[in-house]
């Protein structure tokens, strides 16, 4: 069996920049292991611009985004395996990989999980009614489109204001496609709101607030789309349906981190599908990271690589350093905030810790406040918070050295 | 001209043609669907049933009891998975304990071993059973087996064995002349000495083409929620609540997948091609599984897929298995609903016992060769074997679907079997290519480019399923 340092898996933009950071802090056995034919994974097929603004200053297309680290990986020499795909991960961190020149097992001192995420789709949702060939996800006809060069639709209606919903409504009607409309059930939308001005306002599609689809008609092909009025619990108000006919419906409701492999080895999950974590993106068992989309659904590429040299400097951490286990602090979302990352902090924390979360639903006026027990740590104003936009706050490490109680990160209003 | 042909190439016209080609006689099979088993056969619990529950002394109860013990032999001969897990029959008021008595002194005059366990004894085999049960009735014959494997490896022996088989062909007509038999269909005109009506939903319209007849079919909708496979299991077996006037009631069952199916509902409907589902009848199967298995309700962030499937229930609520009044050549074989998949090799021994026997000579066919080639399944091989099978053929080292583990050498080994798949539906039943998390998300546009390069077309003639549903519509720059 071959000894390896540092394993990642995946090796889109989390990945590649946790391998480079590794890399930089002194680990140079590293394998990155992608299941794709090329490095970059998702970025590939989002040959759109608007990626790179906080990491490089300039707008990128995603595969100029990702060549920039395509090339520090070779320049590097960081080795990598194309077309394989981890088929299984041991908890004593024994890694099986399938590919064209056998079952290799490789055994492994960390490992960072950078798999990305899949794309919430009709069954998870109950789409009602006929399941014919047209219902595609976002993701999917992007992938025909951008890299295979086929569309998938022609008549278009678009079911969720994801981005990717929001990109691919401007990419199709840009191949000549007609986008009918994109139906949201929330009141607002989950996208960026230069997405929505860019994507849509710009090509006059229209925006359907608090609707979804009530049934989808068809026998072989999608003819018909009903959508729905829905009321604020999100259940469909009778007579308010509106009928489109198209012969595609596009699914943009959501993306999940992609996790099976973590839960087989008994990972602690979040409830953002992903591992809990702490600051160094180690979950619960030793010297197993998680970064980028599989730990939770970022909205800026930037964001990912971020994260990914955060994972790539705890595995260095592990790897060359006493990594002193104390207990953690658990870190708890409260009062509005939907998830935060990460769930739990190493006391002996000697930089900066980012705390990252969403709102449930958007805010107006409030403070971000964290808190330890009785303690304030930290309270920032905020006029606006949305859920489609992931929220940082970086604390020093010695308001966080000292503390003996968990800390929760909650929402207060403006007089309080 | 055929001795017979069999119009359905679901269950039991597959089970019928590979019984048929232990026989020397020159037999087609035709469908409408651009594959076997896509319809009916395709979108049911999947479930050996045990027949404890049809009603003692009808064709269902009897054939039930006799197909039952066939599957071993069979899924062994066919490769097809099959687990003997057991069914329990569970009781949730005290009110149920005197039909759960009832339910076993019918089982006892169906000829089903059961046993009535208590509420502790329940609690330790089905952990996840609710509470609230208080006992149940068990019967260890019942079952679970891959339903789309079955159908295809039956059709594919039968093909190996000899049988004809004609896909994408509708029957528009049926004539006789000099007891022959002219089956028109949109494509050709066969001839047959014999003709076996076992085209499911459509039974009636086919046996109508040669005569009348006194039943009516009220096809009935089931709709069915899928999970993901997870451990540990959500019910260890079969999940069955009382059964009722409506059929055998909304069950929790596995899958030899390791998936776990909940459902189906019972809703009359007026056309049989009406597959969709809707968030009412969802809501209210969710329900009353999660009154047997509360923990489910927990476990919806793993659901993956809802289905529905139409069972070709007719007026006389039992199989119809008997020649036409006006030929005896005409065979009809309806009202194939639940038990029917259990039942199947007992119905297709039924028919050639009572009926082709008395139509024709039987003579046996030396060459008939029960086994089909087996499969390689990689998730069930060791490392060692699997290794020295991508020495051979590195296909099988390329993993096409990841949710799955599914490699392109097992699709390309399927796409070289004598019932290739054609849609990417196909590719999906056969191989579990897409029927994991992502749902094909990721895996299905690889899929579709495999069967465009192995069928030397474009990947805009690629299907999803039936006529008229590709999936890509144009080239980019190609719209007018």
């Amino acid at each position: 069996m071959t000894d390896v340092d540092l394993l990642i898996i995946g090796g889109g933009s989390a990945g590649m920049a946790a391998a480079i950071e590794a890399f930089n802090h002194g680990v140079k056995n590293i394998l990155i292991v992608e299941k794709d034919k090329q490095l970059g994974g998702i970025l590939n097929q989002c040959i759109h611009n608007g990626f790179g603004l906080t990491e490089f200053k300039e707008e990128l297309t995603g595969p100029e985004y990702l060549s920039r680290f395509e090339n520090q990986v070779e320049t590097l020499g960081i080795k990598y395996l194309l077309n394989t795909l981890v088929l299984d991960v041991s908890k004593e961190k024994v890694v099986t990989l399938s590919n064209k020149s056998g079952i290799t097992l490789l055994k492994a001192r960390a490992i960072i999980f950078a798999v990305g995420c899949y794309e919430r789709n009709a069954g998870a949702i109950q789409l009602p009614g006929d399941r014919p060939s047209g219902i595609i996800t976002a993701g999917t006809a992007q992938k025909y489109l951008n890299i295979h060069g086929y569309l998938a639709g022609k008549k278009i209606v678009i079911l969720g204001s994801g981005d990717i919903g929001l990109i691919m409504a401007r990419r199709m009607t840009l191949e000549g496609a007609k986008v009918l409309c994109v139906s949201e059930i929330m009141p607002y939308s989950n996208g960026l709101n230069r997405n929505i001005a860019q994507c849509l306002n710009d090509y006059n599609i229209p925006l359907y607030l608090s609707h979804t689809v009530s049934k989808v008609i068809g026998k072989s092909r999608v003819e018909k789309v009903i959508l729905s009025k829905v009321d604020e619990n999100r259940n469909i108000i009778p007579n308010t349906e509106m009928e489109f006919d198209c012969d595609t419906l596009i699914l943009s409701v959501g993306l999940v981190p992609y996790n099976s492999l973590l839960e087989n080895m008994g990972c602690l999950m979040s409830s953002t599908k992903g591992p809990c974590v702490n600051e160094n993106m180690m979950t619960n068992i030793p010297g197993v990271f998680a970064c980028g989309n599989c730990l939770h659904v970022h909205d800026v590429v930037d964001f990912v690589t971020d994260e990914g040299r955060n994972a790539g400097i705890g595995a260095s951490k592990f790897l060359l350093e006493t990594f002193n286990e104390t207990n953690s602090l658990k870190i708890s979302p409260k009062n509005g905030i939907s998830y935060v990352i990460p769930q739990y902090l190493d006391k002996n924390c000697n930089e900066k810790v980012t705390f990252k979360f969403r709102v449930r639903q958007p805010i107006k006026n409030a403070y971000v406040v964290i808190k330890s027990g009785d303690k304030e740590i930290l309270k920032i104003f905020k006029p606006v918070l949305i859920p489609s936009e992931m929220v940082m706050i970086k604390v020093d490490a010695e308001k966080l050295n000292d503390l003996t109680e968990d800390i929760l990160i909650t929402l207060e209003g403006k007089d309080e | 001209m055929f001795d017979i042909l069999i119009i359905g190439a679901g269950i039991t016209g597959s089970m019928l043609a590979r019984d048929l080609s232990r026989y020397k006689l020159k037999v087609a099979v035709i469908d409408k669907e651009n594959d076997v088993g896509n319809v009916t056969s395709s979108a049911n619990s999947a479930i050996i049933h045990s027949g404890y529950d049809p009603i003692p002394g009808s064709l269902k109860a009897k054939l039930n009891v006799l197909g039952n013990p066939m599957f071993d032999q069979i899924c062994d001969e066919l490769d097809v998975k099959i687990q003997r897990i057991g069914s329990l029959t569970v009781a949730l008021e005290d009110e149920q304990l005197p039909l759960l008595k009832e339910l076993e002194s019918r089982s006892k005059e169906n000829g089903v071993n059961v046993r009535l366990i208590d509420s502790i004894e329940l609690k330790k085999i089905e952990p996840n059973i609710s509470n609230e049960a208080k006992g149940a009735l068990l019967a260890e014959s019942a079952g679970i087996i891959d339903p789309f494997n079955l159908v295809i490896h039956l059709m594919e022996n039968a093909v190996d064995n000899g049988v004809q088989l004609f896909l994408d062909e509708e029957v528009i007509s049926i004539s006789n002349k000099n007891d022959v038999f002219f089956v028109k269909t949109n494509k050709h005109e066969y001839q047959s000495k014999i003709v076996i009506n076992a085209a499911g939903c459509n039974a009636d319209k086919i046996a109508k083409m040669v005569d009348e007849i006194d039943w009516k079919m009220i096809p009935r909708k089931g709709e069915y929620f899928v999970f993901d496979h997870f451990l540990p299991k959500l019910v260890n077996h079969v999940i069955f609540p009382l059964p009722s006037i409506k059929g055998k009631g909304i069950l929790v069952a596995p899958t030899t997948s390791g998936n776990f199916l909940m459902g189906p509902s019972s809703e009359e409907i007026l056309d049989a091609n009406d597959v969709s589902t809707d968030l009412p009848t969802l809501s209210n199967i969710k329900e009353q599984a999660c009154a047997l298995v509360p923990i489910a309700k927990q476990k919806f962030n793993q659901m993956i897929r809802v289905f529905a499937g139409v069972r070709p229930t007719t007026t006389r609520h039992d199989f119809i298995i008997e020649s036409s009044n006006k030929y005896k050549n005409f065979i009809n074989v309806a009202g194939i609903e639940s038990p029917g998949l259990v039942s199947s090799p007992a119905i297709s021994n039924y028919v050639i016992d009572n009926l082709i026997s008395k139509l024709i000579d039987l003579e046996i066919n030396p060459s008939f060769n029960p086994f089909i080639k087996k499969y390689h399944h990689l998730s069930s091989m060791n490392e060692k074997d699997r290794n020295d099978l991508i020495k051979k053929d590195p296909d099988f080292g390329t993993i096409i679907c990841s949710c799955e583990k599914v490699s392109l050498g097992e699709i390309k080994e399927t796409l070289s079997r004598s019932v290739p798949p054609r849609t990417v539906k196909g590719v999906k039943r056969r191989v579990r290519a897409g029927f994991g998390l992502c749902q094909g998300g990721f895996c299905s546009p690889s899929v579709t480019l495999i069967l465009a390069k192995h069928y030397n077309v474009s990947p805009l003639e690629i299907k999803w399923d039936k006529d008229g549903s590709e999936i890509l519509l144009n080239k980019v720059k190609e719209i007018e």
